[in-house]
């Protein structure tokens, strides 16, 4: 009875088929081990112990777990809608962008201060806010460029995002390189910093910065906003059926766009946290892959923001034992890549095979 | 039976990946994984060494890579090293693993952008371990005393490869394809054109700038194109020259390497190049830091550079086709640098703009700073700094 009033089989099929698929991962990849001469389970044993062993290493995987979380969310929202974003490495260089801009602003009162310039006396939480705001805006309205031209001009999404990485990218670098340059910063072109006092600091007496925070809370929000909202329900039925929301009446444009400006906020207080937490200043070292690894963690989580959270963590896990792999079995660099490359493609693979698992499907004789 | 055991604990460790990232683990602290350093006889000394991108790109990392398999050939060093770390909280964390897990107490963290603040952070973190970057930023007056910088006058070699160049070239036209347009580049550029036309003085320099540092499709498109236009020799700096030498032997031109060794990609083409010689320059710390010198105690200098008389670079043994009166010019030239009685940068000498940079009968030397802020093209180079 129990069996058949509780709906078990989805909730089964969706517990075991990402586990099933990281199962495979985690047997295709030792068969790579092995071949390069290593015993896979000493291999796994040494990267869970780097990855999860102790809190000390697990703050490492934390911490590289922040921005992952916040620009998955770039993918996974407008995905719920049915669009397929990949802008995030561009709205999180943009964001950066506006972090720094205003933080300087606030600071000195100009972008450019010159080298004697003292920063004015006002409070690091209010500077630290203006900073989120403005990567949070500067980022939304970036990819919010791409959701306006999805709805009026019926530009490709998938492609206008892409193409606007390229465009941040060299926005950044020319800006580093001219209007916003350190004269001090000769062969790594770089606007000026932060002041120390400014910079967002770390959770207690741990490594991790408050970027997590802000990316857990994020995740949340986007979880709610997507599952217990109108708005978020309005979004899922567009996404579920562009044509039948537009026939109920649905605001589909604005939805659009909403949601457009929603994911790119997201990359862009990544890239506010990359500045402010970590960087202190705007320069190459911003386009660091986070937003396209974002992409990936979003695919795994099947664009449910509480999952991203969770699969942030599990990436962050991989690129920390990354180093153990190097370092302590002699494996080449790109082997961590590989790893997280063989889980990405079984866990997309994985997804053809909802609903064909007979064991999981509801049997017609009850 | 066998099988089944192991297969059960294979599942419980993917199982256990998953599980930990859901409650993450709050287990007793058990030891990490991977091997002491062999403490038989004396506490070998344990250097680590960071790259940016992989150990084999034939360029900036793996120059770095041979430098730290020289340094590990001394009995009393052992070495860990670990490739493609981004500069960003990333290779903090590898730094503090590399001190904390693998005991290191003398770090190499190789990219330029690895320094502010990534190093300086640590540098403050564990004031016991010395810190060693690549590219002379160190400040007496601002840095932890326990960070040192070092860095190479490479241009020495570019200047040397642009007189093999300048006589090896039957179009008179030399291409440079160039990350950013950043003093350090520029230099490279100046110098390669100075040296092809202190031997042919009509040589032009094509350059093109390709924006970042790992632009291999921009790179081979540059290339591809200068071949089009009637360059025959070409040079570059970018992190990893292979595509750039790997194309102008394709288009059967010439090239000259930079910061490792390329012959093997380009075996007819290939003919000489300046290289990096870090593998010395590492052994040298290490033997310092052996004989009880440290940067804290004032016994290594805080910032080391050099050219090549000091050790710091070498030249890639010349090609087939290189001729004896080019490796006779190229050799002259070599034995003033290592007499220390070659000046690269004297007056008169103008920029490719016709403005005059250095006045007739001033010299700026090689430790001039005035070099190190260099933002001009010299005359001869066809392109433009571009900011």
């Amino acid at each position: 009875m129990f069996f058949t009033q509780t709906n078990w089989r989805p909730i089964a099929e969706g517990i075991f088929i990402p586990l099933g698929s990281l199962v495979l991962a985690l047997v295709l990849f030792g068969v790579f081990v092995t071949i390069l001469g290593n015993n896979p389970l000493m291999v796994y044993e040494a990267m869970h112990q780097t990855a999860f062993g102790n809190w000390r290493t697990f703050q490492g995987t934390l911490l590289r777990a922040a921005p992952l979380m916040l620009t998955a969310l770039c993918t996974a929202l407008p995905a719920r809608m049915g669009l397929m974003i990949i802008g995030n490495e561009g709205a999180l260089v943009i964001g950066g962008l506006g972090a720094v801009i205003t933080g300087l602003l606030l600071s000195y009162g100009n972008l450019t201060p010159s080298l004697t310039a003292t920063p004015a006396e006002l409070s690091p939480l209010l500077i630290q806010l203006s900073m989120a705001l403005a990567g949070i805006l500067f980022g939304g309205a970036w990819i919010g460029i791409v959701g306006a031209l999805k709805h009026y001009r019926g530009v490709n999404e998938t492609i206008s995002s892409l193409l606007m990485n390229y465009i941040a990218i060299a926005l950044l670098n020319h800006l580093v390189e001219g209007p916003l340059k350190d004269p001090r910063s000769l062969n790594k072109p770089s606007s000026f910093a932060i002041p120390e006092p400014f910079m967002v600091g770390n959770i207690g007496d741990t490594r991790i910065h408050y970027g997590l925070i802000y990316g857990i809370i994020a995740c949340l929000v986007a979880y709610i906003l997507i599952q217990r909202t109108t708005f978020g329900f309005a979004a899922r039925v567009a996404g579920g059926n562009m044509k039948a929301a537009l026939v109920s009446g649905l605001p589909v444009g604005k939805l659009t766009l909403v949601i457009c400006f929603l994911a790119g906020s997201c990359a862009g207080l990544a890239g506010m946290v990359e500045v402010a937490a970590v960087q202190s200043q705007a320069n190459s070292s911003l386009i660091a892959g986070y937003g396209y690894s974002g992409i990936l963690v979003a695919f795994v989580a099947r664009y449910n923001p509480i999952a991203a959270a969770m699969v942030a963590i599990l990436l962050g896990g991989i690129i920390n034992s990354g180093g153990t792999l190097q370092r302590n079995f002699n494996m080449p660099d790109a082997t961590v890549l590989l790893f997280q490359g063989l889980v990405f493609l079984v866990v997309i693979y994985s997804e053809s095979l909802y609903g064909r698992l007979s064991w999981f499907r509801q049997s017609q004789s009850q | 039976m066998e099988f089944r055991i192991r297969r059960r604990r294979f599942i419980q460790l993917g199982s256990g990946v998953m599980i930990a990232t859901v409650a993450h683990a709050c287990s007793p602290s058990s030891p990490e994984a991977g091997e002491s350093p062999s403490t038989s006889g004396e506490k070998p000394i344990t250097m680590g060494f960071i790259y940016v991108g992989p150990k084999d790109d034939y360029g900036y990392n793996q120059a770095h890579a041979e430098g730290k398999e020289g340094a590990s050939k001394l009995s009393f060093v052992k070495t860990v090293d670990q490739a493609s770390v981004p500069e960003t909280n990333e290779v903090q964390e590898v730094m503090r693993s590399m001190i904390e897990k693998d005991g290191a107490t003398v770090l190499f963290p190789t990219s330029f952008g690895y320094f502010d603040p990534h190093i300086l952070k640590l540098a403050k973190e564990y004031p016991d371990v010395q810190f060693f970057h690549c590219g002379g930023l160190y400040q007496a007056d601002k840095h932890p005393k326990n960070v040192g910088s070092y860095f190479g006058y490479i241009d020495e070699g570019q200047y040397i490869a642009g007189i093999v160049a300048g006589l090896t070239t039957k179009t008179g036209k030399l291409g440079f394809i160039a990350a950013k347009p950043i003093p350090q580049v520029l230099r490279n550029i100046n110098s390669y054109t100075l040296g092809a036309r202190s031997v042919k003085p009509d040589v032009k320099t094509q350059l093109i700038i390709t924006g970042n540092w790992s632009e291999p499709v921009k790179e081979a498109e540059a290339a591809n194109s200068m071949a089009d236009q009637g360059v025959d020799v070409i040079t570059c700096h970018v992190d990893s020259p292979k595509v750039v030498m790997e194309t102008a032997e394709k288009r059967g031109i010439f090239c000259t390497g930079y910061h490792a060794n390329q012959s093997a990609l380009a075996p007819k083409g290939y003919l000489t190049g300046a290289e990096w010689n870090w593998s010395g320059i590492y052994s040298s710390y290490a033997e310092k830091i052996k004989a009880g010198q440290t940067l804290m105690n004032g016994g290594i200098p805080h910032l080391l550079r050099g050219g090549l008389k000091d050790g710091y670079l070498t030249i890639s043994a010349y090609g087939s086709q290189v001729s004896d009166a080019a490796k006779k010019a190229a050799d002259a030239a070599k034995e003033k640098f290592l007499a220390g009685t070659m000046v690269v940068y004297k007056g008169e000498l103008k920029d490719n703009q016709g403005k005059v940079i250095i006045p007739a009968g001033k010299e700026q030397l090689q430790q001039d700073p005035e070099l190190e802020k260099m933002d001009w093209l010299v005359e001869g180079v066809i392109g433009s700094t571009g900011v």
